[in-house]
């Protein structure tokens, strides 16, 4: 293993970025950007990374380059978040219909209007249907590690992969971070071989039209490929805990064995439930908690089997589906445990919008709100937290 | 475990600061945290940076509302910003002044808890020749409360500054011998 060093967790990030040999990078610096793709600059710059580093005008077009390089052959790489999320919008769409293997870290923040340059995951939850397979990273340390798991992932499946870290919580924190050693991640990472890429030597169409007499089963042979991808990113942290002896999963659970109510949450706020959990269990309260590490594919069985016995669940949602009947998580798990014989009562909340801090306090306060849950009639709908009134 | 705020003036290197607090202390063998205050912050303006030292892993994303240590970089804040909300009752205020123990108290708005005073403002004009105090209150830190080696933060301190290190070690121990302790 790497060495335990001290870094700002974008800088890890790029330097793991680096690590993993990439051939382009294209990204747009929107303000405020974080280090990732400053520091993927500095190094191509200094020639201690030899990779093209292509400087665009806009979002849109660092997606159009990484599609355009991801074509041709080569590992390639970007960076953004919130609205230049957004500009890049349209590409995501073609990056994972051409089935390119194109890694992206998107540090979650705050869509405007009004203007926010602080952490939630409004801008990630518009791309959940983009086809793009989707991790969640608790700290830096797990911010790099879903980082070399991505293209070994989207490599082996031909799918892009977002790996998905808080703005500012986690990417601006200085914390501890161990990096693989080089010889680690090349023997994680062969070269990158693709079967068809645009090749003057072996010419094919990508991006032709999709007739309606095809277009249908273009996307279920889409969905059939990120569904199938479960297996190989399972495989993918097998072989990475071969490695490196850490175990990831695509549900992380805390105290679930005998838990009566569970918080649900996605990222790194689960560092902070996980105190409030430790309180209550000291008071003998049987709460637990449940982190989505994957979210798409989306793990249906592990989500089953992770909540055990718990008569109420709290969905802590991180972003706003206006209208509907809950937060993006929420609908997914009410969804899940429909045709599921466990049923435990939902409660939705969405907060921590906006950079809004939820404390150690605020957790053990949901935790008690989840335990009255229980009693409560089935209520189909969702709330703020945390709103002022 | 420990949490501090430091108190600066945008551009005075008081993030600099938290970060080469938690990069000694990781070095070290610690666990330690190291963040901004998030905000757009403009150059002059009052901004916060915040710091984690602890034996045992760190688990918390939560801001800190109650600090055990606050490290105020800039002499003249204390009039216009109160730096002492929320520090604990066993905590320390770290202070750069010029000003008695007696005159500080009172700016702080009779204060009675732990104090740590030191020139830094001084320190940092003779040995940097700017008054740029972040890397000498480095060194009231270390020596208030200890829980930093310094040749940890000197290790820390020649990563970050390279040939520019020199002085600002120097700062650094000038700090550590100037600093005077207030029960």
């Amino acid at each position: 293993m790497g060495k335990r060093v001290a870094k700002e967790v974008s800088i890890a990030v790029a330097d793991a970025v680096a690590q993993c040999r990439v051939d382009v990078i294209s990204a747009y610096p929107i303000t405020p950007m974080t280090h990732i793709v400053e520091h993927l600059a500095e190094l191509v710059n200094n020639g201690e990374l030899d990779a093209e580093y292509i400087a665009v005008e806009s979002e849109h077009a660092a997606m159009s380059a990484c599609i355009g390089a991801a074509a041709a052959g080569a590992r390639t790489f970007t960076s953004t978040a919130a609205q230049g999320l957004m500009f890049m919008y349209e590409l995501l769409f073609i990056a994972s219909g051409f089935r390119l293997p194109i890694v992206m870290v998107v540090v979650n923040r705050a869509l405007s209007a009004p203007i926010s340059i602080w952490n939630d995951h409004g801008d990630v939850m518009t791309m959940r249907d983009a086809g793009w397979i989707q991790t969640f990273a608790e700290n830096g340390q797990e911010a790099v590690d879903l980082l070399y798991h991505a293209y070994r992932v989207a490599e082996k499946t031909m799918i892009p992969v977002a790996v998905n870290l808080d703005g500012f919580i986690v990417s601006h924190v200085v914390e501890p971070v161990e990096l693989l050693d080089q010889e680690q991640v090349d023997k994680y990472l062969p070269p990158l071989k693709m079967k068809y890429k645009l090749d003057p030597k072996k010419p094919i169409t990508m991006g032709a039209i999709g007739v309606p007499e095809i277009y249908t089963e273009v996307k279920k042979a889409q969905d059939e490929a990120l569904k199938a991808s479960y297996r190989v990113i399972l495989q993918a942290w097998k072989d990475f805990e071969k490695i490196t002896g850490k175990r990831y999963q695509p549900i992380e659970t805390y105290w679930m064995e005998d838990a009566e109510v569970a918080l649900v949450l996605m990222g790194s706020l689960s560092e902070t439930a996980m105190n409030a959990v430790d309180k209550l269990r000291d008071q003998g309260k049987k709460v637990g908690l449940i982190r989505i590490r994957l979210w798409r594919p989306f793990p249906l069985q592990e989500f089953i089997k992770a909540i055990g016995k718990v008569k109420a669940l709290c969905v802590f949602d991180r972003a706003m589906s206006y209208g509907s009947t809950g937060g993006p998580v929420g609908i997914e798990v009410r969804s899940a445990l429909y045709q599921s014989n466990k049923r435990p009562k939902v409660l939705n909340l969405i907060g921590a919008l906006g950079g809004r801090d939820v404390t150690v306090e605020d957790f053990e306060e949901i935790f008690d709100r989840t335990y009255s849950f229980i009693k409560a009639k089935p209520r189909f709908t969702y709330e703020i937290y945390g709103a002022k009134e | 475990m420990i949490e501090i705020r430091l108190h600066g003036r945008g551009g005075q290197g008081g993030v600099t600061s938290a970060e080469l607090i938690a990069i000694a202390a990781i070095t070290q063998g610690k666990y330690a945290q190291a963040f901004p205050s998030f905000g757009p912050e403009r150059r002059g303006a009052p901004v916060q940076a915040f710091a984690r030292i602890s034996d045992t892993r760190i688990r918390t994303r939560e801001k800190i509302y109650h600090p055990d240590v606050i490290l105020v970089l800039d002499a003249s804040l204390p009039k216009i910003v109160r730096v002492t909300a929320g520090l604990k009752e066993n905590g320390i205020a770290i202070l750069n002044s010029s000003h008695s123990e007696q005159e500080v108290r009172e700016m702080l708005g009779g204060y009675k808890g732990k104090l740590a005073l030191v020139d830094a403002t001084k320190i940092a004009l003779e040995v940097l020749g700017v008054p740029i105090t972040n890397t000498t209150m480095l060194g009231a830190f270390i020596k208030a409360t200890g829980l930093v080696d310094p040749k940890y933060m000197e290790e820390a301190l020649k990563e970050r500054f390279g040939r520019l290190a020199d002085k600002n070690i120097k700062a650094l121990y000038r700090a550590i011998e100037e600093t005077k302790i207030y029960e």
